[in-house]
């Protein structure tokens, strides 16, 4: 996988001196809090309600085992023991001092890790496909574009100080795992018929109080012209967004007000007068970059292995690879996912002790390589079927082997009021009561894919406009009450969610989605999904169901 | 008299300011070097510029440097306000006015302008600096060079790191080959 060279590494580490600086002239009154807000966001930095949290990056979704290992030394050490992996494959610790930030950025740099950019009005972290390099569906591994698109974005002269944050995500296979049009630029790598690489580009996709999928403003672009391209849709943005109102300010609301043609217009217009040759990169750099994601030889295996199909007459391994192994391109190997979702422990999070282990098993078993998925679990990406047996019986007894992966307990739940500032209610209670409720394997498994989202506030971190079941905070007279809406996804067949009626309290959440889960039951046909049956039905026969069985 | 940073290369110096910047509700003295807005350029540029004194223009983040263009070679010196450092359109607007606008002169940064943003600043073709936070022009020039590689090109002649990638790789660069892999 990709190591930074001596170059990046100077990088970072000037990168952790200038913030080591900034954070002494904070602490010792030279500038204000004002002043620093800005320099610390773009370290990740946030001033919570405890305490500091700190976001750290996991570009592309990829960590070697020597980076899962120091992440969980660092929650060891500067926080509680835990970290908390996000929607957007960060990972955050929640319960950081100032003092201690510019040590941690230290310990993060010596092993190519780091915090830029993470927060700020900057283009953030780029996510990617989690199963980048092992799927059979790509055509190319979307990580060399993030990682060309990391560089560019690295410090941005131009682009650092833009109207507000500016989030990517790319694609490049057929299925879009990547929710890349809930982005303010998603990008879908594919190739035309003459077998050239190209970009569709989608911009102005956002949740948040007005939500947006993003439009397409070009079918194809060839991939080589790809960051010259973004350079052309950031200036237009950065010229004409407006400033003046926080709430206005997400590119989604420039092409929303300008229409899509005409933004379209400005952006080929400004791309036509930009030197792409000074921006886009030289082939020798992406070759470079493309070598440095070519995975480890395979063993040759054979298709299927006797041990695995074995190990399958225990039926909860069984279930264990119906949910969470999927067909890697090389036959004889699979993709693991681990769940961090176990019903009644909080989304996302992982101990120390945990990433240890997962650390130890990616050693033995993946190449050494470990992924972050948008949903808030972990991968191992190269798997010999004849191991996955090995490996489920490791993740067991630490609580990761949950074979729930797209089920109902397999929520994404923002840290919410335990924790964040904005929020209007808490996330994290919630969805444990959730999950506690289907926590019956069999039961979840019969139900089927059904993805729930949950928020603490309209900012949607926890993406509930994508949920099949969205879940939204909202503050009712001061106390938490929750909307529910239904519908919603941010694959291939991305669409927004859509409210269901009015808000209640959090005790009636469980009751309210066992209720929406039994009408679904009632009414599927042969092979629907939840979300089929809701977007066949529409809304009407769920509102029926749980507003009279409140009432 | 108020001072400015002027920024020469790998040099930084403080120099008095010679202009006097006249708000659009004064009237423009009788002599002397004066920075004005884009609205009274537009309507006395012709009279101002032919009297004999040093001109500049004063523009706002929403106001377009295209609008400038025929008046470039004329003018002394561009200051670019910033609202507030957080307000990062003047960024946008310097690289245009050197890029592709190709202006030579004085580029100035007035407003909110704070020694942490430096970098940016100079990267995107900013010349000479009004801080308002009391910085020296050392701490200005230590700020814009607090890092050893940058990764884009910029309206500055630095070559990003993918340049100096190729120049190792070819025996070209300072730093040892067996330090460079991927
Ligand atoms: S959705 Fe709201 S409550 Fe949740 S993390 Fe984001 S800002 Fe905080």
């Amino acid at each position: 996988m990709y190591r930074y060279d001596s170059l990046d590494k100077e990088m970072l580490t000037d990168r952790s001196n200038e913030f080591r600086h900034q954070a002494a002239r904070r602490l010792s009154g030279e500038i204000t809090e004002d002043q620093f807000k800005p320099l610390r966001l773009m370290n990740g930095l946030y001033l919570q309600l405890h305490a500091y949290m700190l976001r750290i990056a996991i570009p592309f979704g990829t960590l070697n085992t020597k980076q899962l290992r120091r992440l969980a030394w660092v929650a060891k050490t500067y926080d509680k023991g835990y970290g908390h992996f996000t929607t957007r494959t960060n990972l955050q610790l929640h319960w950081i001092k100032l003092r201690d930030a510019p040590d941690i950025l230290d310990a993060l740099a010596e092993v190519d890790l780091h915090a830029i950019q993470t927060s700020g009005n900057c283009i953030r972290n780029i996510t990617a496909d989690p199963y980048a390099g092992a799927t059979a569906d790509e055509i190319d591994d979307p990580r060399v574009w993030v990682e060309a698109m990391r560089q560019w974005s690295t410090n941005h002269p131009e682009y650092s100080y833009l109207p507000r944050k500016f989030k990517i995500a790319v694609t490049a296979a057929e299925k879009d795992r990547a929710a890349i049009r809930s982005y303010d630029v998603g990008l879908h790598l594919r190739r035309t018929r003459d077998g050239e690489l190209s970009f569709e580009v989608m911009v102005g996709g956002g949740q948040g109080r007005t939500p947006y999928l993003a439009k397409t403003i070009r079918e194809h672009l060839p991939a080589g012209r790809l960051l010259s391209y973004l350079d052309a849709v950031l200036r237009v943005y950065n010229r004409q967004s407006r400033r003046d109102n926080i709430h206005k300010q997400r590119i989604k609301i420039l092409v929303a007000t300008l229409g899509v043609e005409e933004f379209t217009r400005q952006v080929e217009a400004e791309w036509a007068l930009i030197e792409g040759a000074d921006i886009d990169l030289p082939d020798t750099e992406l070759a470079r970059i493309r070598a440095a994601f070519m995975p480890c030889a395979f063993d040759p295996q054979p298709a299927s292995s006797p041990v695995f199909e074995a190990a399958k007459a225990d039926p909860e391994f069984a279930r264990f690879t119906r949910r969470n192994v999927h067909p890697h391109k090389v036959p004889g190997y699979a993709i693991v996912d681990i769940s961090l979702k176990v019903p009644g422990e909080t989304p996302g999070d992982a101990s120390s002790e945990q990433m240890d282990l997962v650390a130890d098993l990616a050693d033995a078993y993946s190449q050494g390589e470990v992924r972050i998925n948008y949903t808030q679990n972990l991968v191992l990406p190269h798997v010999k079927l004849a191991d996955v047996p090995a490996i489920y019986a490791a993740l067991k007894p630490a609580g990761l082997a949950t074979a729930n992966m797209d089920l109902i307990t397999d929520i994404i739940a923002c840290p919410g009021l335990d924790y964040c500032t904005l929020a209007n209610a808490r996330a994290i209670p919630v969805a444990q009561s959730i999950a506690k409720r289907f926590a019956d394997p069999e039961r979840a498994e019969q139900i089927g894919d059904l993805k729930i989202n949950i928020s603490g506030c309209i900012n949607a971190c926890g993406h509930h406009h994508l949920g099949a079941i969205g879940i939204l905070g909202v503050d009712k007279k001061g106390e938490e009450y929750y909307q529910l809406s239904l519908g919603g996804s941010g694959g291939d067949d991305a669409e927004l969610a859509k409210i269901l009626g009015p808000a209640m309290s959090g005790p009636a959440i469980p009751d309210a989605i066992e209720t929406l889960v039994e009408t679904y039951i009632v009414h599927r046909k042969d092979g629907e999904r939840f979300l089929d049956t809701v977007r066949r039905t529409g809304l009407q026969p769920f509102k029926e169901a749980v507003y009279a069985s409140a009432d | 008299m108020p001072q400015l940073i002027k920024i020469e290369g790998e040099r930084a110096s403080t120099v008095d300011d010679l202009f006097t910047f006249v708000a659009d509700e004064d009237a423009v003295p009788a002599a002397g070097d004066v920075i004005v807005t884009l609205a009274r350029l537009s309507s006395e540029g012709d009279a101002l510029l032919s009297s004999g004194r040093r001109v500049g223009v004063r523009l706002q983040p929403s106001d377009a440097v295209e609008d400038l263009a025929y008046d470039l070679g004329a003018l002394a010196v561009i200051e670019l306000a910033f609202a507030k450092f957080r307000d990062g359109r003047p960024y946008s607007s310097a690289r245009v006015l050197r890029g592709r606008l190709n202006y030579q002169g004085e580029l100035r940064a007035v407003g909110d302008v704070l020694r942490e943003q430096a970098l940016h600043m100079v990267r995107c073709g900013f010349n000479a600096f009004e801080p308002a936070d009391g910085s020296t022009a050392e701490q200005w020039l230590a700020a814009a060079h607090r890092y050893r590689h940058v990764y884009q090109r910029a309206a500055d002649d630095r070559e990003p790191v993918f340049v100096e990638r190729a120049q190792i790789a070819s025996g070209l660069g300072h730093n040892r080959p067996d330090e460079v892999g991927v």
